[in-house]
């Protein structure tokens, strides 16, 4: 590996919140000596504990981090906080704006904030945001909060992966109820009913609390459905002393480390082949070659990718056979 | 500029002007142009400013004032910037500047200054060119 990131990881470890943010955007950013990076850090993590945070947009969910990120910190924790906001597929920038929302904590000594945009990558925001997270964790922090809206197949994939989840939703959301069933209901470990200050809260939560007792095997925990207001701050210190009673009782499940472990073998190799079928399938000119025959009529979708596929295994083989890269 | 880099540009409003309809649009304009746009909202302290361009390794700072106190407001950000050992930043100043201040603000190390009836497309070329030159 190159020295200057080598120092780079030397500093971050060390605080050093420049080198650190330097660090997450080497990875995120996938210049060369990205996986050195992730493969020489890899053995010093796991210390985290990384929460979830999802719910619909507008649920209130940066101002609810911010609050209770806020409480955590001054019980000791470092904090480090992942927020991530969408990526205009037009243009490929974004606009991040949960930093607003937080602006009590930024200048917290021990907490540290990053916002993050999908950037429309294939299967790549949850891996750069796993990434990301182990970053953190590698630079010393107890706990890692990672926030998204929770919609779409990969945001969910983000949520999951943490230690616990919470899902946040608001009364006049009109279907908030509607909105939290697709999904991610299964995967929440806590549900908070933000913005309790206006009416309807009790409403909402009574409809989730009986959505809950109809799901879940018999037997298994119930999570449990709180309100919260980061407005009047009702309800945040018994979110927070929810939070650390999780904190306190995380051990590791061995079942679900190798669960884990497995889902990030899994997209690692995915990504890498969707890489490798853009380059080496997309890019050599045969897909225009199919594309014009699917335009004029002569050819269909289906048989294209089919050819595409067929040659695509023939070149594997023969590079294979030959030792050499065609 | 690596792999799948994107121009990261922080706009931050110091002091205490409320005005930030021309921030907005410089936000929403440069998002247009592909950059990644960290917008922090109105009253932030220098402190706070210099506290959000490091932790999100920013390649730009933004700041837009139209309070009239932008001299001392952007020497206060320069210096946090370089006290974090981020004084690699690009610095720009947008909003109400005489014409008169501008020269002490480039002294002072801002690269450029865009007032009333600058074009998006300018400044989305300003930054690009200056950061390939630091490149």
């Amino acid at each position: 590996m190159e020295e200057k990131l080598e120092l780079m990881i030397e500093d971050a470890r060390d605080k050093n919140e420049r080198a650190l943010a330097k660090l997450i955007s080497h990875v995120e950013d996938r210049k060369t000596g990205w996986k050195d990076i992730m493969k020489s850090i890899y053995a010093k993590t796991g210390q985290t504990c990384v929460i979830g945070v999802t719910g619909s947009p507008g649920a209130g969910k940066s101002s609810l981090v911010g609050e209770f990120a806020k409480k955590l910190a001054n019980l000791g924790y470092s904090i480090g906080i992942i927020a991530v906001d969408p990526s205009s597929p037009f243009s490929g920038g974004a606009v991040l704006g949960d930093r607003i929302r937080m602006r009590d904590i930024s200048t917290y000594q021990n907490i540290f904030i990053r916002s993050m945009a999908t950037r429309g990558m294939l299967g790549g925001l949850c891996q750069a945001a796993r990434d990301v997270v182990r970053i953190m964790d590698f630079a010393g922090r107890d706990i890692v909060i990672i926030e998204t809206v929770g919609v779409g197949q990969d945001e969910i994939e983000v949520v999951s992966a943490a230690d616990y989840v919470v899902l946040v939703t608001y009364p006049g959301g009109g279907d908030s109820v509607q909105a939290i069933k697709a999904g991610v209901m299964e995967i929440a470990d806590l549900f908070v009913v933000n913005k309790c200050d206006r009416d309807g809260a009790d409403v909402i939560v009574s409809e989730i609390s009986a959505m809950l007792d109809l799901s879940g095997d018999a037997g298994s925990e119930t999570p449990q459905v709180i309100r919260t207001s980061a407005l009047t701050k009702e309800g945040i210190d018994n979110l927070v002393d929810i939070l650390s009673d999780f904190m306190n009782r995380k051990k590791k499940c061995p079942h679900l480390q190798m669960e884990c472990v497995r889902q990030e073998v899994i997209s690692i190799v995915e990504k890498e082949m969707a890489s490798l079928i853009q380059e080496r399938i997309a890019g050599n000119g045969n897909m225009e070659k199919e594309l014009k025959l699917i335009l004029s009529g002569k050819s269909d979708p289906y048989s294209a990718a089919e050819k595409l596929m067929n040659r695509f295994t023939v070149t594997k083989n023969l590079e294979r056979s030959t030792g050499r890269r065609l | 500029m690596g792999e799948g880099s994107k121009i990261r540009v922080l706009i931050a409003k110091p002091g205490l002007d409320g005005h930030e309809r021309g921030a907005h649009v410089v936000v929403y304009g440069l998002r247009d142009e592909g950059f990644e746009v960290i917008y922090t909202g109105i009253r932030q302290s220098p402190a706070q400013i210099v506290s959000a361009a490091v932790q999100e390794d920013v390649d730009v700072v933004g700041l837009s004032i139209l309070s009239g106190a932008h001299i001392s407001l952007t020497k206060k950000v320069m210096q946090g910037l370089k006290a974090k050992g981020a004084d690699d930043i690009l610095v720009t100043v947008g909003g109400i500047i005489p014409e008169e201040d501008k020269k002490t603000l480039k002294k002072m190390g801002v690269e450029g200054v865009f007032t009333s009836g600058a074009k998006i497309k300018d400044i989305a070329a300003f930054i690009r060119a200056k950061l390939r030159e630091s490149s």
